[in-house]
């Protein structure tokens, strides 16, 4: 999208391994991702995608190799993880928000007891989130109140009310019907291009067209091919690549 | 447009007709069901008018209407009575207070309590003890409940004070029923006179609010990753729900006191409470865990990904969602703890129960009148078993509004 070339690597991956067990989620996985970047990652269920993503803020813990995330290494480092936690921002394909909560105390929550913010200047970032989102007026609702799109927004808001320098996408749009899809993607769209650093699962190729810097394609646990949209839609290298695509694009 | 137009002519159909209807649906339909009724009808009849009979009637109630103050408070010394009233009056102010600064759910059980007392004050019963400055103490907690409700609707009273109001009323409460040694305004009154309904409130309540807290430190323990807690935690909550509460109680009752040396006695009524704290607290613990468990893994993970702690997870997103998940059963326990009291009697203590039992005991005469105690005792226990289940099915009902997802 922008010219990042320049820009500071944030994320480092190289050469991470998991195992559920005996089983070998991710096969050597290496990702480099410049400050402002918007990453696409897609490929069939089960290829290690949503697993990659969650090792980033350690939702997983990988066995093998190094991940780098804004100049921390994770590792059983239980006060390194909470910080990075706080600089990565994740909304899920199911929103989790907190069913007990008010949407503007879903968004506080953390900033008020994570980063020790005053209650009136989180609530004040808070209803700017909102309002950047577009549902400043869903504010004292309950999040089962709200339509599916409404509350992938919030969620958006909340994981955003942390200020945190990345953002990560764990196929936000997958739980959605589809006149929902479009409201989530405008604010994905209008948060990339604000230069937010992003890494999204997902299967919406228009979004990828519209925002990526460059795509992934994973594959039972290894990234398969990567290269700009141009590349991926246009010239794909590996079969797998253009079966996966085919079937995709033309669903 | 055409279509509106035919949503809008079709009238809701017509309100099913009164009584008549009614009865030839559910009593009349079909001639088995016209047999039945005609049969159990008069049987209902009968029934009814021979159980309300005998109450107006052939019941004696004097072995009730005797004895209110002994059914209140057991043998509590009758020029000491004041001290209870100051815990009970507190615990009401205090009642009427919450009730006006948080209102809701609040404000229907202060509006039970001002109504209980109300028609206490005005029962129709001729005692002595019963007397026109026991009904009016007693009518002015009503109106205790009302003042407090004024008070707490001061909006520069803070809801801190009503807090720690409810913090501190129990120790004064309890200080003032046991009193001190060589004290002349509050002389020592051994637990031995406490008996009645003070007593099965006492270990109800102190059951209730002991064994919650540590409860939700034993479901916390038996979920812990830590192996020594773990294994206490589990060891503790399967031993003590393997056990009947009667064995419980004689174990704190008898055996604590074999091994604790004879100075350093722990007082009677405190280990029935103790007994029936850790018998409640093992329960308890059971069901918080079956809610730790209802509370999805994507919750957790949300509460992560925002950087949350352990501790912040489960204070602020696990454990609130948890307790709303298990609530009826949390309530039913504690209804059932309120009932579980009664075991006390075969310790020795007079609880309620145990009064009515020393009653029918103190006069042969009175052999023939058990029915008409044990049945007042089962009404007041149903009175606020069902208060209890009626204020479970609001607070579910208030949560269940944010409960969707």
């Amino acid at each position: 999208m922008t010219d990042t070339t320049n820009n500071e690597v944030i994320i480092s991956c190289k050469n991470v391994h998991k195992w559920y067990d005996e089983f070998h989620v991710l096969r050597g996985i290496n990702m480099e991702v410049r400050k402002g970047e918007v990453i696409v990652i897609f490929g069939p269920s089960g290829s290690g995608k949503s697993t990659f993503i969650r090792t980033l803020n350690r939702l997983e813990e990988h066995q093998e190799g190094d991940i780098i995330v804004d100049g921390i290494e994770l590792f059983h480092d239980v006060r390194n993880i909470e910080k990075i936690r706080t600089e990565t921002g994740m909304v899920f394909q199911q929103f989790n928000l907190f069913p007990h909560l008010t949407v503007l105390k879903n968004i506080t929550l953390a900033p008020i007891w994570v980063r020790k913010w005053p209650k009136d200047k989180a609530e004040k970032v808070a209803m700017e989130l909102l309002e950047r989102v577009g549902i400043p007026e869903q504010a004292e609702k309950f999040p089962g109140n709200l339509s599916g799109g409404q509350q992938q927004r919030v969620a958006i808001a909340r994981a955003l009310a942390m200020q945190p320098q990345i953002m990560l996408f764990d196929e936000p749009t997958s739980a959605l019907d589809p006149e929902m899809i479009k409201e989530v993607l405008d604010v994905m769209i209008e948060l990339a291009k604000s230069g937010m650093t992003m890494l999204v699962v997902t299967h919406e190729m228009g979004f990828a067209r519209a925002v990526a810097d460059r795509m992934y394609f994973f594959d039972e646990g290894l990234i398969v091919e990567s290269g700009s949209p141009n590349d991926i839609f246009h010239n794909p290298q590996e079969d797998r690549t253009k079966l996966f695509l085919s079937q995709i694009l033309h669903h | 447009m055409a279509a509106t137009e035919i949503v809008q002519e079709i009238k809701r159909p017509p309100q099913p007709p009164g009584p008549i209807k009614w009865m030839r649906d559910n009593l009349f339909n079909g001639w088995g069901n016209t047999l039945l009724t005609l049969v159990l009808l008069p049987f209902a009849a009968y029934v009814m008018f021979s159980s309300i009979r005998w109450m107006f009637v052939d019941a004696d109630w004097q072995v009730v209407t005797n004895f209110p103050l002994l059914y209140a408070v057991g043998q509590y010394p009758r020029d000491q009575l004041w001290r209870v009233g100051v815990g009970l009056s507190l615990i009401l102010f205090l009642m009427g207070a919450s009730w006006g600064k948080w209102g809701g759910l609040l404000r229907s059980i202060a509006i039970a309590f001002a109504i209980l007392f109300a028609v206490f004050a005005l029962l129709p019963v001729h005692h002595p003890e019963f007397d026109l400055g026991m009904r009016l103490y007693l009518g002015a907690n009503a109106l205790l409940v009302l003042a407090g409700y004024f008070i707490g609707r001061i909006q520069s009273l803070k809801a801190s004070y009503i807090v720690i109001g409810w913090a501190i009323t129990p120790i004064v409460t309890i200080i003032f029923l046991s009193g001190f040694e060589n004290s002349a305004t509050l002389p020592a009154v051994g637990t031995t006179l406490w008996g009645g309904l003070l007593v099965t409130f006492l270990l109800a309540a102190g059951g209730i609010v002991l064994s919650f807290p540590i409860g939700i430190a034993l479901a916390l323990g038996r979920r812990s990753s830590l192996p020594v807690v773990s294994a206490f935690s589990t060891i503790f909550i399967e031993t003590i729900r393997g056990v009947p509460l009667i064995t419980i109680l004689f174990m704190f009752s008898i055996i604590l006191a074999l091994f604790l040396p004879s100075e350093s006695r722990i007082d009677r009524l405190l280990r029935a409470l103790m007994a029936v704290t850790v018998f409640s607290a093992a329960y308890s613990a059971e069901n918080v865990r079956g809610g730790l468990q209802a509370v999805p893994p994507g919750q957790i993970e949300a509460a992560k990904a925002v950087g949350m702690s352990n501790f912040q997870t489960m204070v602020f997103i696990t454990m609130p969602q948890a307790l709303r998940a298990v609530l009826p059963a949390i309530v039913g326990q504690f209804i059932s703890l309120f009932k579980d009291t009664t075991l006390v009697v075969i310790v020795g203590i007079n609880d309620f129960l145990g009064i009515g039992r020393s009653i029918i005991n103190s006069d042969p005469a009175f052999m023939q009148l058990q029915i008409e105690v044990y049945l007042f005792i089962a009404v007041v226990y149903w009175i606020f078993c069902y208060l209890m289940s009626i204020a479970s099915r609001r607070l579910e009902a208030m949560m269940g509004v944010s409960t969707r997802l």
